[in-house]
């Protein structure tokens, strides 16, 4: 039985302590509500009720399978050979297959925000109680969209939110069952339960986040949120350091607290990488970002940290040997990334801190946050001292030494991800020049994979490192704290140019550090969308990513851009967690600028958000399964989503066809009339090869439907001048988009009309429109 | 000559790439189709192989045998400065669904291709959308990159870039 069959309102109820008014009664719980906003069609819904809704995208946007091999290794029937659609024991075909493997990373991904909500929301309740409200400021009155759109409930109390979790950790078990050998087989429910998967992990992100905003009270909805040191060079190297890493920021903020009751602050660095990073510094006036995930080795080994602290998700997983190599000490916090530590919780701190110091115990084990914090900062003070001594990096000498090793295997070239040269630089190191070396360190995304691979052992990394350590060193820039919400009053002033077209469109980069070209590529896309005033959000790895770069006055894109939700903001919401505020604020949209009911009533606002919001979700360097979950929550609500090359690998794109006219055809809610709209967003996952290709579509996918002329014509002119700048001529499409002579671009006017002509253009309808018969108002005929 | 990845864990599985092994085999193979393509990637930009860029060699084979391209930016402005007109501009995973598809007619409206000729792109990119020609299409494929990828039909296999260039030479002679 589902959730919603145990849902029960009563009016009135009298008992023996006095009479409760609006009781909503749900699987034994008792919710107060009054809220008069109807409850929509689909409250809680179950992993087949937005079926429908699901196939009508994906009967647009077909995906495109591409196997990473011919195999099916999950059960020990397999492995099967399933090569040209031949079939496995259980009866599974390649499609099938594929989808399944789609369908695993996200629900892994679901599944790990669900973890980490559920974590913080009973830390939280244990240490500030159950009856804690939820505010996110007093210009947000819609405090959690997700919520109120999926469950259909309205979170006041942080235990508001246990239901949404409930709800959520149940949907992941559904998803998760859906995979085992023998449950679902054919790619369509699969991918219906992919957009599943993404639509509830954008709930329990949302939980998360709003959690930690209200009760720690992050800034709340703040565009003026205080500008961040951020980069490897931000660190004094002097003082003891402590260096957190991962996403569930509790530990981090015990140190911080720790800090501060002892009057330590200024005297011992805390840094982070990743999201507890960004988390921290939304909290922590002292903090530091030293930089994206998947350049933890660059800081580890650059011998800064003193004390490592990780809590989970993105944390690599051999830093217990690495912090060994450097003599830093190291803690681990979380149940779910345990490294095989003695459990030291119930010791005395100080205790443990000796043990530590001494070298007796490497790393630790500790779940008491609080503990936590006093262990690395007693650690910190007295393993620093000694610590500081040694040298960590390479010397010239010694990897010109090294490097004569080298038995030019190209074993590191082909280890590599991105092909880099590595033998070539460790050559040329052999020979004195360390420059290649040092060039390395713009592309190489810190895996280590090449030094693994190495047939003679050499430290390949650690050679790259080196050689640029000056180039590290002077890494000093600006970021804005995670802002957390878009406000109401915010919405309210972009609602109508965004959905009229007038803002060209709300560009989001996001996700992990992947990428495939260095990281340089996201702030100067940052910049050229933001130079054309469209709003650009940005979180996690990406948000950091994008301030990693300075241009010619010495600005990052936060101090050259304002932070408001407006034309030309650039809008850090916050770590990966904060992504829903993102999609958060299309949903308020639709309630705020256009009235429409969000409660429970999920398939008719993502029709509005798809046709309407001209929205796109940028993951440059997607990598885990989290960013997977995250894109396709932002799928199942018609927001397209572009990766980097590396993004190739989860395997499946959903492209459309501009050249099947039949594809993209809208019922006109005013007429009842099918109309042809165009493809628009053309595609809904893709891969761009170049981030020349990814700037013009970024500009293509804001197109939709609803766009007035005026709105058509300013998201035509960024495509067509993009495009022009990037391919040398016309596009060949711009036909598909313009719909009567006004939507021209009048700077273009001549051009494009001699262009239509040539393609023998007619005029067409501008609907109102949906993908939801039930939403026409008036019957044709 | 090894018929081993180029990237050390791309194991394919089955069904792998045949070895091109002379150029008298391309030869056959464009003689013999009705309708290539050649799509070429980014990379082309940066391979230097005997002094000379991978996309020199590229479009100097497409001109030579009428084979239209496509591409995506910035190649399609390399391409275009280097005189050849036959080019259109698409991404690449878009062109591998496009291609799949029996019912589409190409760029000039007159049906499919029948061979699939690419290079120059990021190696794991280029094989996972020739896994998807490999599984969900019947269309031949023939990587002309210097290394091997078994996701083709045929594919040259990791050599020597001279070796590599001798071949591709005779094949422009
Ligand atoms: S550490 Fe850098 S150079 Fe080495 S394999 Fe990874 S990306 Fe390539
Ligand atoms: S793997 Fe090691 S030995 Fe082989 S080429 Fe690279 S650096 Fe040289
Ligand atoms: S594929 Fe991903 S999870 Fe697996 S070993 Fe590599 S980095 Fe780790």
């Amino acid at each position: 039985m589902s959730k919603k069959d145990l849902r029960v309102k009563i009016g009135e109820v009298k008992t023996e302590k006095g009479t409760m008014k609006d009781l909503e009664i749900s699987i034994g719980r008792i919710f107060e509500e009054e809220w008069e906003e109807p409850v929509g069609p689909t409250p809680f819904p179950s992993i087949k009720d937005l079926r429908n809704w699901d196939f009508k995208l994906l009967k647009r946007y077909k995906p495109f399978y591409m196997p990473f091999c011919d195999l099916c290794c999950f059960c020990t029937y397999g492995k099967c050979d399933l090569t040209k659609n031949k079939r496995g024991a259980c009866g599974i075909d390649m499609a099938g297959q594929q989808a399944r493997i789609v369908l695993l990373a996200c629900a892994i991904g679901a599944a790990t925000h669900c973890g980490h909500a559920r974590h913080l929301v009973e830390h939280l309740i244990e240490e500030y109680g159950r009856d804690t409200p939820l505010s996110m400021g007093e210009n947000v009155e819609i405090e959690a969209p997700h919520v109120r759109l999926v469950c259909g409930i309205r979170p006041r109390k942080i235990k508001d939110l246990e239901i949404a979790l409930d709800y959520v950790e149940n949907q992941v078990t559904h998803l998760l069952s859906a995979i085992h050998t023998g449950q679902e087989g054919h790619w369509m429910d699969f991918e219906s339960k992919v957009f599943h998967a993404g639509m509830i992990d954008h709930v329990a992100m949302e939980i998360a986040d709003i959690a930690q905003i209200a009760v720690y009270n992050f800034p709340k909805a703040d565009p003026d949120a205080p500008l961040v040191e951020l980069g490897a060079g931000v660190v004094d190297s002097k003082k003891p350091t402590i260096l957190v890493v991962g996403h569930n920021v509790p530990p981090a903020i015990a140190i911080a607290d720790y800090l501060t009751k002892e009057n330590l602050v200024g005297s011992v660095e805390v840094a982070g990488l990743c999201c507890t990073a960004i988390d921290l510094t939304r909290y922590s006036s002292f903090a530091k970002i030293i930089g994206p995930m998947s350049w933890t080795l660059r800081f580890i080994r650059s011998g800064l940290a003193d004390v490592i602290v990780v809590d989970e998700q993105c944390v690599r997983t051999n830093l217990v040997e690495e912090a060994k190599k450097i003599g830093a000490l190291f803690i681990a916090t979380s149940e779910k990334n345990c490294q095989g530590l003695p459990n030291r919780t119930n010791d005395p701190a100080d205790q443990i801190v000796d043990d530590l110091v001494s070298g007796k115990q490497p790393g630790v084990l500790i779940f008491d946050t609080e503990k936590v914090g006093e262990v690395a900062v007693k650690a910190a003070l007295a393993v620093a001292p000694k610590r500081k001594k040694k040298r960590s990096l390479l010397t010239p000498k010694e990897i010109i030494e090294g490097s004569k090793k080298c038995i030019k295997c190209q074993e590191c070239i082909k280890a590599c991800p991105d092909n880099l040269p590595v033998m070539y630089a460790v050559n040329d190191a052999a020979r004195g020049d360390l420059s290649k070396l040092a060039e390395l360190y713009e592309k190489c995304i810190g895996c280590a994979r090449c030094e693994s691979a190495c047939s003679v052992n050499l430290p390949l990394h650690t050679y790259i490192i080196s050689a640029a350590e000056k180039k590290m060193t002077e890494e000093k820039f600006k970021i804005r704290a995670g802002r957390g919400p878009i406000s109401d009053i915010e919405i309210r002033e972009v609602g109508q140019p965004i959905v009229f077209g007038e803002i060209p469109g709300v560009v989001a980069f996001v996700g992990c550090p992947n990428y495939a070209n260095g990281g340089k590529e996201i702030p100067e896309m940052v910049d050229e969308f933001a130079k054309r005033r469209y709003i650009i959000t940005l979180s996690g790895c990406a948000a950091m990513t994008a301030g990693m770069f300075k241009d010619e006055e010495g600005k990052t894109v936060y101090e050259k851009y304002h932070g408001r939700f407006d034309a030309g903001g650039v809008v850090n919401v916050g770590s990966c967690v904060s992504n829903p505020h993102i999609s958060g604020a299309a949903i308020k949209i639709a309630r705020i600028f256009a009235k429409r009911n969000i409660r429970a009533n999920y398939e008719e606002i993502a029709d509005y958000v798809y046709n309407r919001i001209g929205a796109v979700g940028v993951a440059w360097g997607a990598m885990s399964q989290k960013a997977a979950s995250i894109a396709s929550g932002f799928w199942r609500l018609g927001v397209p989503v572009i990766v980097g090359p590396h993004g190739s690998k989860y395997r499946r794109m959903l492209l459309g066809r501009k050249d099947r006219d039949e594809d993209w055809y809208v019922w006109d809610a005013r007429t009842g009339k099918k109309v042809y709209v165009g493809p628009a967003p053309e595609h809904l996952f893709y891969t761009a090869e170049t981030k020349e290709e990814a700037m013009v579509m970024i500009a293509k996918l804001c197109i939709r439907p609803n766009d007035t002329t005026k709105g058509r014509a300013i998201k035509l002119t960024h495509y067509i001048d993009l495009y022009k700048k990037f391919y040398g001529k016309l596009p060949d499409d711009i036909h598909l988009y313009v719909r009567t002579k006004a939507d021209i671009p009048l700077t273009m006017k001549d051009e494009i009309l001699a262009y239509l002509e040539a393609k023998g253009w007619k005029e067409k309808a501008t609907p109102d429109p949906t993908l939801l018969p039930r939403l026409i108002r008036k019957k044709e005929g | 000559m090894k018929l081993e990845p180029y990237q050390k864990a791309e194991i394919p599985g089955p069904s792998k790439a045949f070895a091109i092994s002379n150029a008298k085999l391309l030869l056959a193979k464009i003689k013999k189709a009705k309708k290539p393509l050649m799509i070429i990637g980014h990379k082309s930009l940066e391979l230097e192989i005997n002094g000379k860029l991978l996309i020199d060699y590229l479009v100097e084979i497409a001109k030579k045998y009428r084979i239209p391209v496509i591409t995506s930016t910035p190649t399609y402005l390399e391409i275009k400065r280097r005189g050849y007109e036959t080019v259109y501009p698409m991404n690449l995973i878009e062109a591998a669904s496009m291609v799949k598809d029996p019912s589409w007619t190409g760029f000039d409206g007159k049906g499919n291709y029948d061979l699939v000729f690419i290079a120059g792109f990021p190696y794991y990119y280029e094989w996972l959308t020739l896994s998807g020609l490999k599984h969900f299409s019947s269309i031949e494929t023939i990587s002309l990159d210097p290394y091997y990828q078994p996701h083709a039909s045929w594919s040259f296999p990791t050599m020597k870039k001279e070796e590599w260039a001798k071949i591709i030479n005779e094949l422009l002679e």
